[in-house]
């Protein structure tokens, strides 16, 4: 062990009192700054879990058409050209067999599903709902949502192997009363077919459990009267944060309009980020009180070994020696504080995780969720060392500029 | 292993001339040393003697270093010290001087045997295990060694201030000062410090300059120089 910090550690321990409060606050600070990131943290990666679940992470539709202004742009530049306010579009993707294909050579791309899309009327034997209708290939779409995990009622195999059967939302079914096997008639631009409830499936998302129903891609292209093309394409991939990317890319070699999931619920996202920020700066609070009370520590043990530090000095001691025996003191009590922090934290989200929170509307939960990310604990240990390292830089270059001679003399200020 | 030099007696170890130094600010200011001149040699005992106030302490702690003088040079060991830089006083406080303060100022929250340690950790030049063994070796000397591992809190004042003379020499210094040693100290305690004190700088060759108002101490020193109103008189 170095002199400087043998001293640093009995100086320390002489103050068991206000090192006791300077801990404190530090374990705090450092837990509740790991507890509050993994519960806001926690619900904000589990709507995105659900978003991307249910609508993936990125929707290709509507095909670009060139304008005058755009062909006048591209001609000007081999590069491409975007200009948002000039862009008309064409309804729907006319060949997503082609555009398919294409979107799978990037390297990202986990799955592609073509999925046609149109306004219905349903009616049960209890009462009529408006609803929508989406044609699916199933084996294409499992691979673009979490539909095949979200069956809460009856088997997926049986919409896969029954043309006429019906994936229904659990908010809907319940509207409708409807159960596994019931049928119940869909009517969409004048045509009416009778189909039966295969599964019932439940996202936790309000809006899409009380009004999406899928059908087998043939039953809802005949019912819509889309005999070929496609309404958008749903595209899994296996980076989801890279798919801002990824779509302007699609975009600009495609030449229809893709949307990344960021784009899609951009008003959500905006939502938890104010909220993760607005947690984090209320939260740096106890890292500051922290910061504060290993200030007052130093500076109290400052005054009271003044004495010692002209016998330091007087030694052979060096200004910087005086520092660094400081600032060790803080670091002491800034390790121990992160190691009992990171511990209080971790317990602490755990108990939170226990938490019975029954949520259901934009994410169906029954408990409070918290997310594990090593991370959030590197950013509490970060930010309290910063604040620490701060505060008791000043005490410590206090010392270290006092003479001593001043000291001996009595003189010291 | 490495080894402690022994200072040659005889020679000189410190000198200043022509010192002054004002203490206090505005109209407080107080001019207190006058142009002092001074020199001490290896294996001599210097007493500085005079009334309160009359610059004794601040001459002391320049000649320790601790201090700067506003005129004048200061010399340790052939070298001018008096305009070099905090590190190169800070060093030379570590290798060439060690001091006894009148309120033995121990580090009370480490033992006997640690505060005597700490100028040897500081400098270095010793292992840890030779460190021990002669912080061991000095605190017997000093009639400690049954008391080694006994905190500063422990320990009488008598005791504590002997721990501080064993402190002093631990880094076998040139220089040895000591302001008021035996002034916090009873009669008995008092020329046991002053014996130790004395005793081991001789045998040792260092030269002992201590500041007191004890005219029996004064006394039974080589040299006494006693001051008036910042001058030696």
């Amino acid at each position: 062990m170095s002199p400087n910090l043998r001293i640093a550690f009995r100086f320390l321990t002489a103050k068991k009192r206000a090192m006791f409060m300077s801990l404190s606050c530090t374990v705090l600070g450092v837990g509740l700054f790991i507890v509050t990131q993994a519960t806001t943290s926690g619900f904000e990666r589990f709507f995105t879990k659900t978003i991307l679940g249910i609508n993936g992470a990125i929707r290709i539709e509507d095909k670009i058409q060139d304008t005058m202004r755009s062909m006048a742009a591209a001609g000007a530049s081999d590069s491409y050209f975007s200009q948002r306010e000039g862009v008309k579009y064409i309804e729907g993707v006319e060949e997503p067999q082609l555009i398919g294909d294409a979107v799978r050579e990037f390297a990202n791309v986990r799955g592609v599903s073509a999925v046609v899309r149109g306004n219905v009327q349903i009616t049960s034997s209890f009462k009529t709902e408006d609803a929508q209708v989406f044609g699916i290939r199933i084996e294409d779409h499992v691979r673009v949502s979490d539909l095949a995990e979200q069956i809460t009622r009856g088997k997926l195999d049986d919409f896969r192997d029954s043309p006429s059967g019906a994936l229904v939302g659990r908010v809907l079914a319940d509207r409708l009363q409807l159960t596994v096997g019931d049928s119940f008639v869909i009517v969409a631009r004048s045509q009416s077919r009778r189909v039966h409830v295969a599964a019932i499936y439940e996202t936790g998302y309000r809006e899409v459990d009380k009004s999406n129903i899928y059908l087998p891609m043939a039953e809802a292209r005949s019912l819509l009267r889309k005999p070929s093309g496609a309404t958008f394409l749903q595209i899994s991939l296996n980076d989801p944060g890279r798919a801002p990317q990824d779509a302007a890319k699609m975009e600009q070699v495609l030449r229809h309009g893709a949307k990344p999931w960021q784009e899609r619920e951009k008003t959500w996202l905006a939502v938890f980020r104010a909220l993760r920020i607005s947690t984090m700066i209320t939260v740096s609070v106890f890292t500051l009180i922290a910061s504060l009370a290993m200030f007052n520590t130093l500076a109290m043990i400052v005054l009271e070994k003044t004495k010692d530090i002209a016998i330091l000095r007087s030694m052979g001691y060096e200004r910087r020696d005086i520092t660094q025996i400081f600032l060790w003191q803080a670091g002491i009590v800034l390790a121990i504080g992160a190691v009992l922090g990171a511990i209080f934290g971790a317990g602490v989200t755990w108990l939170v995780g226990q938490v019975p929170l029954p949520i259901n509307g934009i994410f169906k939960t029954d408990r409070f969720i918290v997310t594990w990310d090593v991370n959030h604990y590197l950013a509490a240990i970060a930010t309290a060392v910063v604040m620490v390292m701060v505060a008791s830089l000043i005490p410590a270059r206090r010392a270290a500029r006092l003479e001593p001679g001043d000291i001996v003399r009595g003189t010291a200020q | 292993m490495s080894k402690v030099t022994t200072p040659t007696p005889g020679g000189l170890a410190l000198r200043c001339t022509n010192l002054h130094r004002h203490l206090g600010q505005d109209e407080g200011r107080v001019h207190v040393l006058k142009g002092v001149s001074f020199e001490a040699h290896r294996g001599q005992v210097y007493a500085i003697v005079g009334p309160s106030g009359c610059g004794k302490s601040t001459l002391l702690y320049l000649l320790g270093l601790l201090d700067q003088p506003d005129d004048g040079q200061i010399e340790i060991n052939g070298r001018l010290m008096s305009n070099s830089d905090d590190f190169a006083r800070t060093a030379a406080r570590g290798e060439h001087i060690g001091f006894v303060f009148q309120f033995h100022f121990l580090m009370l929250e480490f033992t006997a045997l640690e505060n005597v340690m700490m100028p040897m950790r500081k400098l270095g030049r010793l292992r840890p295990d030779e460190m021990s063994a002669r912080a061991h070796a000095l605190l017997e000397s000093v009639g400690l060694g049954a008391k080694t591992h006994r905190l500063g809190t422990q320990l009488s004042g008598g005791e504590q201030q002997r721990v501080a003379v064993a402190r002093a020499l631990a880094n076998q210094p040139t220089i040895l000062l000591a302001d008021e040693p035996t002034g916090n100290l009873d009669v008995k305690n008092s020329g046991l410090v002053f014996d130790l004190l004395t005793r081991l700088a001789k045998e040792q060759g260092q030269a002992v300059i201590l500041v007191t108002h004890n005219p029996e101490i004064a006394q039974r020193c080589d040299l006494t120089r006693p001051m008036r109103d910042g001058l030696f008189v």
